[in-house]
C-alpha cells in the first residue's frame, strides 16, 4: 500500500503494508539510519522520532497511523550537528557506544521545544523512557541543561537583536 | 579449575580460543610488560602523513563504546608530537599480519598497548627528525618537534610534518625498543580530555554501526533457532513461508553442534531456519508464521530449570563437595575453635548482556571469497568460524570492523557473524542478518549464575582466622562451563591463614560466557557482602575491618616465570594499592564522619580485577523498608600512573556504576526445560535516568604503575557497596541477587 510521508521536510512515497512499523520504513525503505532498533516493544526508545512534534517510539507506530503528521528524525534536527541538542551532546561528549543517543537526543529536543528551561526533575521524567545500556545518564542530564542554555541564549540573542532593530 | 599451562607466547592465543574475557580475567599477569608477545608494530601500519600535513592514525581495536578508538591513537599521537586537532583517526580492518591484539576483552587494551603504541609514535617522530636532518643537513640532535612541526632553532627554521611526507618512505624505522619516550610531564594529549572520535558521527546520526551497513542488492535475513541449545529442525512449513510477501528464500540449516555436557565457548554455526527477504520486516513478519517441529535433543528436560538448579545447589551445600580447589591450613578445624562463626548462603542468577544494538552482521560471498562487516569483540574468531562454516580458507575472508552498539562481552562470541556468512553463501547475494531483541535474549552467552556457601571464623580479637567456601557452579567433572570457574587464588586467599575452597558442579544446557568483569561481577558481591557480615559480627567499622584484613596478607608472590604455571588473577593483588584506594574513598565520602538522615546508610566494598584497584562507597536511603534510592556514589581507583583520557574515563566509570546497579536490582535470566524464559527489556530491566544517583564522584589515585584498563574493574564493587549500604540503612542483609526477588525496588 502506498503512503505519502513527510520526513525531515521532504515528501516521500513508500509502498509497504500498513502495519509496517514506521521504524522499518525509515531505516530500510528510506535508508535513514540514525533511528535505531533496540527492543521492538517500546521499552528502550532508541527508535524515538518526532511525529507532529511529539517524541514517539517509531517501533510502536504503524506507518498507517502517521497520516499527514510530519516526521522528524535525528538527521532532520540538522545534518551538520548544529541543533542545540546536537551541539550540547558533542560539547559534553555524552556517548559511550552511542547506539541509544539518537533516541535520547530526539526526546530531549521534544522536551526543550515544550519546556525550554527544564529542571532535573523535568528532565528525569521526560527522559525516563529512554534506556542507555552504557549508563551515560549523568551526561545526558548535563547535556539537556546545556542545550537549554544554548537555546535560551540564542533566543535571548534573537530577542535582543529584534529590540535593537526596532 | 582446569589446570592450564599458559606461557607468554600462548597467552593471547589460548584466551582467544577459550572465549576471551574470562580467561583474561583469571590469568592476566600482573606486569603489563609480560602480556603476550610484543606487538610487531611498524610505524607505517599506524601512521600516514599526507603532503598537506594531515596525520592519519589507524585505530586497530574493536570499538564498542569503551573509547579505544580515541584512546589508542592518543598514545601514538602524543609521542609523534602530532597536532591532535588535525589528526584523523581511521578504523582498521581485521588484519593479524599487521596488528596484534585486535580484541575488545578483559580490559586489556590499555596495558597491552600502552608501551608499544607510544613507541610507534616515538618511532614516527624519530623518522620525521631524520628526514628533517637530511633535508636541512644538520645533526638530528639539533632538531626538535612541536605539535606537527619540526624545528631547527639554531637556524630558526621549521617545517610542517606534511613537507616531509614524501621522504618518509626511504627512512628505515628505528627499532621500537631503542626509541626515546617522552617524560610524562611533557604529555600534551595523554592525560588531557579528548572528545570521542565518533561523537560527531553519533550526534549527527551517521550510519556507523554494524546494523547500518548496506550493500547494493542486499537482502535481509532473520534466523530462527530452537530455544533449546542445539535443537534440530524436524519439519517446518517452509513452502508457506516462501509464499509470504517479500520472501526470497527460506531454508533449513543443519549443522552438528557439539552436544557435550559442557558447551563450547563459541561453537560456530548452529541449526536453524533462515528466512531471507527484501526487507527485514518482511523476513520477520514471515517468521511469525513459522511452524516448526524441533528435536530438542537431550537438553529440553525438566532437570534443566532454574528451580532444579537451586534445589541441587541446596543439596550440594549439605553434602561433601565434589572436589577441592584450594586448601591452606585447616579451615574446618579452626572453625571449630573460633570465637565466632558466621555463615552465609549467597547466590546470583544468570544474566544477559543485552547490548542495545542487537546481534547482526552483513556478509557477502562472491567467487569463493567472503566479506564480513561486523562488530565482533574478537574478530579473529569471527573470521575463523565463518571460514569453517563456508568451507573456505581464513585467508579468503575480509573482515571490516564496524562500530558496535555496546558489547559487554556478548560479541566475544560470533554466532551471528557465522550465520550471516553461511546465509550469504547460500543466497549468493549480500545479506544483512539481524537478530530481534527476543533472539538476543533467548540465545545469549549468559553470565553464569552460581551459589556460594560461606563459613568464616573470627578469633576473640575479631580477626578472620578461617574461611571456607563451597562454590556451586555449572560444568562436569573438572570442567566448568564457560566463565563459570573460580580460581584457587580468589580473595581472601593469602589474607586468611586457613582458607578452603571447594566446588561442586551440575550440567547446564544454556550457553554461558564473559559479561563485563566476568566472575568478578558476581564474586565481588558475595565476598564483599560476606566480609561486611564479618565486620558487623566482629563489632568493627566496615572500612577499618577491611584495612585490617588487607594488613593480614602474606606478601604478593612474585609473578610466575615465563612458562611456569600459576594463577594470575586475584593473587596479583597488591594489598598496599588496595589500601590506598580504600583510604581515599573513605576520606572523600566522609566515611564515619557525616551525620546521615533517617533510613540512610553507607556501604563500602573493594575489588581487584583486570589489574585495576577499585574501592567504592554508596550512600543509600531505604524507604518503607524496600524502596531504595542511591543518593550518591564515590569511586576511588588506582589504574596506574596516567588516566589517558580523563573525561571519557569518568564517563565510563559512571557507566560501570550504573550497569552494576542494573545487575543488582532487577536482572535475572531463568531457565525452564532448557529454554530461557525472559524475552525483552521489560523482564530484564536496565536502570533508568530517574533511578540514577544525582552524583557519582570519581577519584583517581595515580601511582607509579603501568596504566591498566578501566571498563571492567570499575563495576564489581558497586553491587556490594549498595547492598552493604542497604544493610546499614535498613538492617536487611541480602544474600541473593537480584534484590527485586527480596521485595526491593528503586524508590
Amino acid at each position: 500500500m502506498a503512503f505519502k510521508l513527510n520526513v525531515n521536510g521532504k515528501s516521500a512515497t513508500v509502498d509497504v503494508p500498513g502495519d509496517t512499523p514506521l521504524l522499518w520504513v525509515i531505516r530500510d525503505v528510506l535508508n535513514l539510519h540514525a533511528t535505531k532498533y533496540g527492543c521492538g516493544i517500546g521499552q528502550c526508545r532508541a527508535c524515538t522520532v518526532h511525529l507532529g512534534g511529539r517524541a514517539v517510539p517509531s517501533c510502536q507506530t504503524p506507518v498507517s497511523a502517521v497520516g499527514n503528521q510530519s516526521i522528524t528524525t535525528l538527521e532532520g534536527l540538522s545534518a551538520d550537528g548544529t541543533h542545540p541538542v546536537q551541539v550540547a551532546w558533542q560539547e559534553i561528549d555524552v556517548p559511550q557506544c552511542g547506539y541509544c543517543q539518537a533516541g535520547q537526543m530526539m526526546t530531549a529536543a521534544a522536551l526543550l521545544a515544550k519546556n525550554p528551561k527544564p529542571n532535573d526533575k523535568d528532565i528525569d521524567s521526560a527522559m525516563n523512557g529512554n534506556l542507555c545500556r552504557c549508563g551515560t545518564y549523568l551526561r545526558i542530564r548535563q547535556a539537556v541543561h546545556r542545550a537549554s542554555e544554548i537555546t535560551t541564549n540564542a533566543s535571548a540573542h534573537t530577542v535582543q537583536t529584534a529590540s535593537v532593530n526596532k | 579449575m582446569k589446570k592450564m599451562h599458559i606461557d607468554r607466547r600462548s597467552f593471547l592465543k589460548v584466551s582467544a580460543l577459550g572465549g576471551g574475557g574470562a580467561l583474561i580475567a583469571l590469568y592476566v599477569k600482573p606486569a603489563a610488560a609480560q602480556f603476550g608477545p610484543p606487538v610487531p608494530a611498524l610505524p607505517s601500519n599506524y601512521i600516514k602523513i599526507a603532503a598537506d600535513g594531515t596525520v592519519t592514525i589507524m585505530a586497530k581495536n574493536p570499538e564498542l563504546g569503551q573509547g579505544v578508538k580515541t584512546m589508542l591513537p592518543m598514545l601514538i599521537a602524543d609521542e609523534l608530537d602530532a597536532d591532535w586537532k588535525k589528526v584523523k583517526v581511521e578504523q582498521t580492518d581485521f588484519d593479524d599480519k599487521k596488528y596484534a591484539g585486535q580484541i575488545a576483552g578483559g580490559s586489556t587494551a590499555t596495558p597491552t598497548n600502552w608501551d608499544p603504541m607510544r613507541r610507534v609514535g616515538a618511532a614516527g617522530r624519530a623518522m620525521l627528525i631524520t628526514a628533517a636532518a637530511q633535508t636541512w643537513n644538520v645533526p638530528e640532535s639539533e632538531i626538535t618537534t612541536d605539535s606537527g612541526k619540526v624545528l631547527h632553532k639554531a637556524s630558526n627554521r621549521s617545517m610542517d610534518y606534511g613537507q616531509l611526507a614524501s621522504k618518509l618512505d626511504s627512512i628505515k624505522p628505528p627499532a621500537l625498543n631503542t626509541v626515546k619516550l617522552k617524560d610524562p610531564k611533557d604529555y600534551k594529549i595523554i592525560g588531557h580530555t579528548q572528545q570521542g572520535r565518533d561523537t560527531h558521527a553519533i550526534a549527527t546520526g551517521q550510519p556507523i554501526f554494524a546494523i547500518d551497513m548496506t550493500r547494493p542488492g542486499m537482502l535481509f535475513a532473520a534466523y530462527q533457532k530452537c530455544g533449546v541449545f542445539g535443537g534440530k529442525v524436524m519439519s517446518a512449513n517452509l513452502d508457506e513461508i516462501k509464499q509470504m510477501p517479500g520472501v526470497r528464500d527460506a531454508f533449513i540449516v543443519e549443522r552438528p553442534v557439539p552436544n557435550e555436557n559442557v558447551l563450547p565457548g563459541d561453537p560456530g554455526l548452529e541449526n536453524g531456519i533462515a528466512i531471507v527477504a527484501d526487507t527485514w520486516w518482511q523476513a520477520q513478519t514471515a517468521r511469525k508464521k513459522l511452524q516448526v517441529t524441533w528435536d530438542e535433543g537431550k537438553w529440553g528436560v525438566p532437570e534443566q530449570s532454574s528451580q532444579v538448579f537451586q534445589q541441587k545447589a541446596d543439596e550440594f551445600s549439605k553434602g561433601t563437595p565434589q572436589r577441592t580447589i584450594r586448601k591452606d591450613g585447616d579451615a574446618e578445624g579452626t572453625l571449630k575453635s573460633a570465637a565466632k562463626v558466621v555463615e552465609g548462603a549467597y547466590s546470583y542468577p544468570f544474566i544477559s548482556h543485552a547490548p542495545l544494538e542487537p546481534q547482526g552482521c552483513t556478509a557477502e560471498f562472491e567467487n569463493g571469497k567472503l566479506t564480513l562487516w561486523t562488530n565482533s569483540q574478537i574478530p579473529g574468531n569471527a573470521r575463523r568460524l565463518s571460514a569453517e562454516a563456508c568451507g573456505i580458507q581464513q585467508s579468503d575472508v575480509t573482515l571490516h570492523m564496524l562500530h558496535g552498539g555496546g558489547g559487554f562481552g556478548r560479541r566475544l562470541t560470533n554466532d551471528y557473524a557465522v550465520e550471516a556468512a553461511y546465509i550469504a553463501k547460500q543466497v549468493g547475494k549480500p545479506v544483512k542478518l539481524l537478530w530481534s531483541r527476543e533472539d538476543d535474549m533467548a540465545h545469549d552467552y549468559y553470565r553464569p549464575g552460581g551459589f556460594q556457601y560461606l563459613k568464616a571464623g573470627l578469633d576473640s580479637s575479631g580477626k578472620v582466622v578461617a574461611w571456607r567456601n563451597h562454590f556451586v557452579s555449572y560444568g562436569e567433572g573438572e570442567r566448568f562451563a564457560s566463565a563459570a570457574a573460580m580460581g584457587p587464588t580468589e580473595f581472601p586467599q593469602r589474607f586468611v591463614p586457613n582458607y578452603e575452597l571447594h566446588t561442586s558442579v551440575m550440567p547446564l544446557s544454556i550457553r554461558t560466557g564473559s559479561l563485563r568483569a566476568p566472575s568478578s561481577n558476581a564474586f565481588a558481591f558475595v565476598i564483599q557482602s560476606f566480609i561486611d557480615e564479618l565486620a558487623h559480627a566482629a563489632g568493627k567499622d566496615p572500612v577499618q575491618f577491611r584495612m585490617d584484613l588487607l594488613n593480614a596478607g602474606t606478601p604478593l608472590p612474585p609473578p610466575p616465570a615465563p612458562g611456569q604455571r600459576g594463577g594470575f588473577g586475584p593473587s596479583g593483588m597488591d594489598a598496599n594499592r588496595m589500601k590506598g584506594v580504600l583510604e581515599l574513598v573513605a576520606d572523600k565520602s566522609g566515611w564515619g564522619k557525616r551525620k546521615l538522615a533517617k533510613n540512610t546508610g553507607m556501604g563500602v566494598a573493594f575489588h581487584f580485577s583486570h589489574l585495576g584497584y577499585f574501592a567504592e562507597v554508596a550512600e543509600v536511603r531505604v524507604e518503607s523498608n524496600t524502596k531504595v534510592k542511591v543518593n550518591k556514589v564515590w569511586v576511588a581507583a588506582d589504574i596506574g600512573s596516567e588516566i589517558i583520557n580523563p573525561g571519557f574515563a569518568e564517563n565510563l566509570t559512571h557507566g560501570a556504576v550504573i550497569d552494576g546497579m542494573s545487575e543488582l536490582m532487577d536482572q535475572e535470566i531463568t531457565v525452564d526445560k532448557g529454554r530461557v524464559v525472559q524475552t525483552n527489556y521489560h523482564q530484564h530491566k536496565l536502570v533508568r535516568m530517574a533511578q540514577v544517583p544525582p552524583e557519582i564522584e570519581v577519584h583517581w589515585l595515580k601511582t607509579n604503575n603501568t596504566p591498566t584498563g578501566l571498563g571492567e574493574p570499575a563495576l564489581p564493587p558497586i553491587l556490594p557497596a549498595i547492598a552493604n549500604a542497604i544493610f546499614a540503612a535498613s538492617g536487611k542483609r541480602v544474600r541473593s541477587l537480584p534484590l527485586s526477588k527480596s521485595g526491593f525496588s528503586w524508590a
